[in-house]
């Protein structure tokens, strides 16, 4: 995004106007059976302790042995982030005293890791995108946990994590304004999930984000940044970022300079508090593992991962504008999940694209998130649906009877078609019929009669008396047509 | 008749297979010899139980004619090798109760192969020394003394235990463990053969690791052909191990007696150092007029970096110790100090109790060598050195198919003589360390006596993975030596 910095993205300060410059590193966990460099499990919430193995637990003599699927995963990764595949990286040793790092020491990649540049396209409002670059993707191993809550005088451990494959995606300081970060984050999150390399499930920490924020004037110099740790879910993020905008332009209008420094987002009190100085920070001492060989992979086990992807969010985006006619806004928010956009081009089969749509967004979407489901999760499926649409478009039935079955269907199961059959909801065309009901109507309400002959507008109550009349099943067109006739109205009107 | 103690191997396989000597007599005699070496110190462990259980199963199996390799013959195993449900201590205070839940790849194999353990052997602590007196368990003697002198001699180290429980007839032959000579260097000063394999010949898994670029297991035995038995048998390809390489194990006696006619051997004119004894040199000069009177073209060659193979090494080494040795940390396994304040403090208390001097020294150097600022300095230049070391003696098998050398720089000295200046001590490795850093096979057989009456090797070193080679001039020399000589067993067996 090198483009000037948009008005509206910049932060009011006394002196005059700041940007602010976003980079993020993303820890993904790799959705992998077994750990990077051990056999042991990783589903989450197993009792504590129970997915280690000698190696992840570090004792002696133990050797670690890469899981060739989680390099796979990362690879399939690189590829969705059209980045370059390093043919040859190298895992290092990071080297730091913690409880809960077994080792003693996490085995990282650091100067020649496994993915290099790459680039991710966001979508943002009114249906713009922006491209933010991405600088590199590596392995490495997750740590265990430290409990500090479960006993009065000691610290507990938990080795489960320990040893987990997690991806660390690194972006370029490419993003301005809190939304961008959001919807990188949200980007990423639907590309990984595309893949199938990580669950982006940030409630279980499968997705975490350390965000680097500074300010500068627009356009100017960069600032000195300060990197904001673990902020765990979007919401949160946006909060971390704005305050600590914010608390950079404050210092910097008073006459302060920022401390390039690492903070925790406190997110009861929304605000980013100091964890340690630059001058704190730790020597990792970082070195080759001398336990592991480089890693080394084959051009064709590339290409071969290569030709396997998925279709993802963006080709698939273009071809719901291209093949449907959507407008980007629409296609944009059908190709968030995987799971919606395969259930959307379900629903639209031989249906009208926009049609089908509404549908979704209207009905759908609105039971699920009433209902607290995903789509993957809907108890009535996209075929199903289809059939209701298509009975709207064919004259079975209204729109508001559709939505009835709907409902029928939604708590109680069933074939649509069967349903209408059964209960007899098929519209009433039959001009016969509604003629009747029309003059039951006229009959029994001669004083509104008068008034909407004065009162055109007022024809409308006819039209819900005379559907009340027919159980909802009168064709609303000839409900219409056969009211304007008997009451001599005009037919634009 | 020769007592069952004084057995080579092979003798004693023989004996076995011919049913002259049941695995439980063979066995009894060692534990006999064992209780009574104590003086010595050889061993931190004994497990006579357990020794004589595997002997039963081995004289079942023998009776019923289904003798492995190693069937019934004892062994003494150094304690760096984890041992499933038997202590292993490294030789430190830190692992002084720590007991194994798994077995180590090279005994396993050992055990698979019919063998049986008669205990662990003392060590320099992490293996790190050359004189077997920075043990926590005490320092071990050399059964070796000079004539008519009653002081008392190291064993060399780190694995003195092993060699002077195979120089005392404690064992039929015993495993070591080599980083910059840990094997070859003992062998030599206690009147044995020692081999080091070339990297990645047997899996370091379960090993406790003291530098993982530079740790190799090996045999340590009377006689070269007993080296080819005991080396058939460790070796493996492990998939456990990453940095085992991927050939098949050869049989290493069949070629043993093949002799050296039509050979080459190099000389290699930087060994020659200012103020060796000249009993080193003039038997450097023997070594190589045997070998010539068998047959073999003496060729000189160069390795113009082996005068920076010693500081290149006390970089390395270290600096992958320092970081292997961050996982005694006293809060899963080992020693943890009493009444820590907190988890630093627990760390620092654990450590400097669990830890030796000459330990903390190393991880000082390691932690040094690899820290911001000085990293370029020392490991990435000792780096280099590796490389341009690894070519000296690529350049040199161009000319040659071994090299002869010196194995030590002199015979065993007294006990206390250098632990005041780390730097002599390290000095004893001068020979010994440029295999290491090549990733080379070695082997050191014991060529003459000093004019004290003290044992002194010579060394042949050969190409990767020709231990083949390494052996069959190792045996050349061994046949000319004519090294009959045994120590006086004043320790009272």
């Amino acid at each position: 995004m090198s483009q000037a910095a948009k008005k509206s993205k910049l932060i009011k300060g006394e002196t005059g106007e700041w940007e602010i410059v976003i980079g993020m590193e993303v820890h993904a966990q790799v959705l992998s059976e077994a750990k990077l460099f051990s056999g042991a499990a990783t589903a989450f919430g197993a009792s504590p302790n129970s997915q280690v193995s000698f190696v992840d637990a570090a004792m002696p003599g133990m050797l670690p042995v890469i899981n060739r699927f989680c390099v796979e995963q990362a690879v399939r990764t690189g590829l969705g982030l059209k980045a370059k595949i390093n043919r040859r990286s190298v895992f290092d040793r990071k080297n730091y005293f913690y409880p809960d790092l077994p080792q003693g020491y996490q085995i990282s990649q650091y100067k020649q890791p496994v993915v290099g540049e790459g680039e991710v396209l966001i979508d943002l409002p009114g249906g713009e995108s922006a491209v933010v670059g991405i600088e590199r993707l590596h392995l490495e191993q997750d740590a265990g946990k430290s409990l500090h809550d479960q006993h009065a005088d000691y610290s507990y451990v938990d080795l489960n994590r320990a040893g987990v494959a997690l991806m660390e995606i690194v972006s370029r300081p490419d993003l301005r304004c809190a939304d961008e970060a959001v919807a990188y984050l949200k980007k990423l999150r639907a590309i990984v999930r595309y893949l199938g390399t990580c669950d982006g499930n940030m409630e279980e920490g499968s997705m975490r984000a350390d965000v680097n924020v500074s300010v500068r004037r627009p356009g100017g110099p960069l600032g000195t940044r300060c990197e904001i740790k673990n902020v765990n879910s979007m919401r949160f993020i946006a909060q971390a970022i704005e305050f600590e905008a914010r608390r950079q332009v404050d210092i910097l209008e008073s006459g302060g300079s920022i401390r390039q420094e690492t903070r925790l987002f406190d997110s009861k009190a929304g605000e980013t508090r100091s964890m340690r100085s630059k001058e704190e920070a730790h020597d990792y001492r970082y070195f080759p593992d001398p336990d592991l060989l480089p890693l080394e992979l084959d051009e064709d086990w590339i290409r071969t991962i290569e030709a396997s992807l998925p279709e993802l969010p963006d080709e698939k985006k273009a071809r719901f504008i291209k093949d449907y006619g959507l407008d980007a806004y629409d296609a944009g928010v059908l190709v968030t999940e995987r799971e919606l956009a395969d259930y959307y081009e379900e629903l639209a089969r031989g249906i009208d694209a926009k049609l089908a749509v509404n549908w979704l967004n209207n009905e759908i979407l609105g039971r699920l998130n009433k209902d607290g489901l995903s789509i993957a999760e809907c108890p009535v499926s996209a075929t199903a649906n289809n059939a209701i649409i298509a009975m709207i478009v064919d004259g079975t039935i209204s729109g508001k009877i559709a939505k009835d079955i709907l409902d029928i269907v939604w708590s109680e199961g069933g074939d649509p078609k069967t349903v209408v059959e059964a209960r007899g909801l098929r519209q009433v065309t039959d001009t016969g019929a509604i003629e009747a009901a029309v003059e039951k109507v006229i009959a029994a309400n001669p004083d509104k009669v008068a008034a909407a002959q004065a009162k055109p507008k007022l024809a409308g109550w006819f039209v819900g008396q005379v559907m009340k009349e027919t159980g909802g099943k009168a064709n609303p067109q000839a409900v219409n047509a056969i009211l304007k006739s008997r009451l001599g109205l005009p037919d634009e009107g | 008749m020769t007592t069952p103690n004084a057995f080579t191997l092979a003798e004693a396989r023989e004996a076995l297979k011919e049913k002259r000597l049941s695995s439980r007599e063979l066995t009894e005699a060692m534990i006999a010899a064992m209780a009574a070496s104590r003086p010595l110190n050889a061993f931190v462990t004994e497990t006579p139980e357990k020794a004589l259980a595997m002997a039963a199963d081995s004289d079942a199996r023998i009776a019923r004619g289904e003798g492995r390799a190693l069937e019934g013959l004892p062994l003494a195993i150094k304690d760096l090798f984890c041992t499933r449900g038997v202590r292993t201590t490294a030789g430190s205070r830190i692992l002084e109760n720590f007991v194994p839940p798994y077995e180590s790849t090279v005994t396993q194999n050992l055990w698979d192969a019919g063998a049986v353990m008669l205990g662990k052997t003392n060590m320099d602590e992490f293996a790190m020394g050359s004189s077997n007196e920075t043990s926590y368990f005490g320092p071990v003697e050399n059964p070796w003394r000079a004539e008519g002198s009653n002081k008392k001699l190291v064993p060399g180290g780190s694995s003195g235990g092993s060699a002077t429980a195979v120089a005392a007839d404690l064992c039929l032959a015993a495993t070591g463990t080599d980083t910059g000579g840990s094997i070859r260097q003992p062998a030599a000063v206690t009147g044995i053969v020692g081999l080091k394999p070339t990297y990645g010949r047997c899996s370091r898994w379960g090993i406790v690791a003291f530098a993982s670029s530079l740790d190799q297991a090996g045999p340590m035995t009377k006689t070269v052909r007993d080296a080819a038995i005991l080396l058939g048998a460790m070796a493996s390809v492990d998939p456990m191990d990453a940095t085992s390489v991927d050939m098949p194990v050869p049989d290493y006696e069949a070629g043993l007696e093949a002799g050296v006619k039509g050979m080459r051997i190099g000389i290699p004119k930087e060994y020659r150092i200012d103020g060796a004894p000249p009993e080193i040199d003039a038997l450097w000069h023997k070594g190589a007029e045997w070998l010539k009177a068998q047959g073999a073209e003496i060729v000189e060659v160069s390795l113009p970096h082996t005068k920076y193979a010693l500081p290149a090494y006390y970089i390395v080494a270290p600096a992958e110790a320092s970081s292997n040795l961050a996982r005694y940390d006293g809060v899963r396994y080992g020693h943890r100090a009493a009444g820590a304040k907190d988890i630093t403090d627990l760390y620092e208390k654990s450590r400097g109790e669990g830890f030796g001097k000459e330990v903390r020294r190393r991880i000082l150097i390691g932690t040094y060598v690899l820290s911001a600022g000085y990293y370029d300095a020392y490991y990435s230049r000792a780096q280099k050195l590796r490389t341009l070391i690894a070519r000296d003696f690529a350049q040199a098998f161009e000319q040659c198919d071994a090299l002869l050398t010196p194995a030590t720089p002199g015979p065993a000295f007294a006990i206390g003589e250098k632990t005041a200046d780390p730097v002599s001590m390290y000095l004893n490795d001068v020979f010994t360390v440029t295999v290491n850093l090549a990733g080379l096979p070695g082997i050191s057989v014991p060529a003459g006596l000093t004019k004290e009456g003290l044992p002194l090797g010579l060394q042949v070193i050969g190409k990767a993975f020709d231990e083949a080679g390494v052996l069959r001039v190792g045996r050349a020399l061994e046949v000319a030596a004519d090294f009959k000589a045994k120590p006086a067993a004043w320790w009272g067996a």
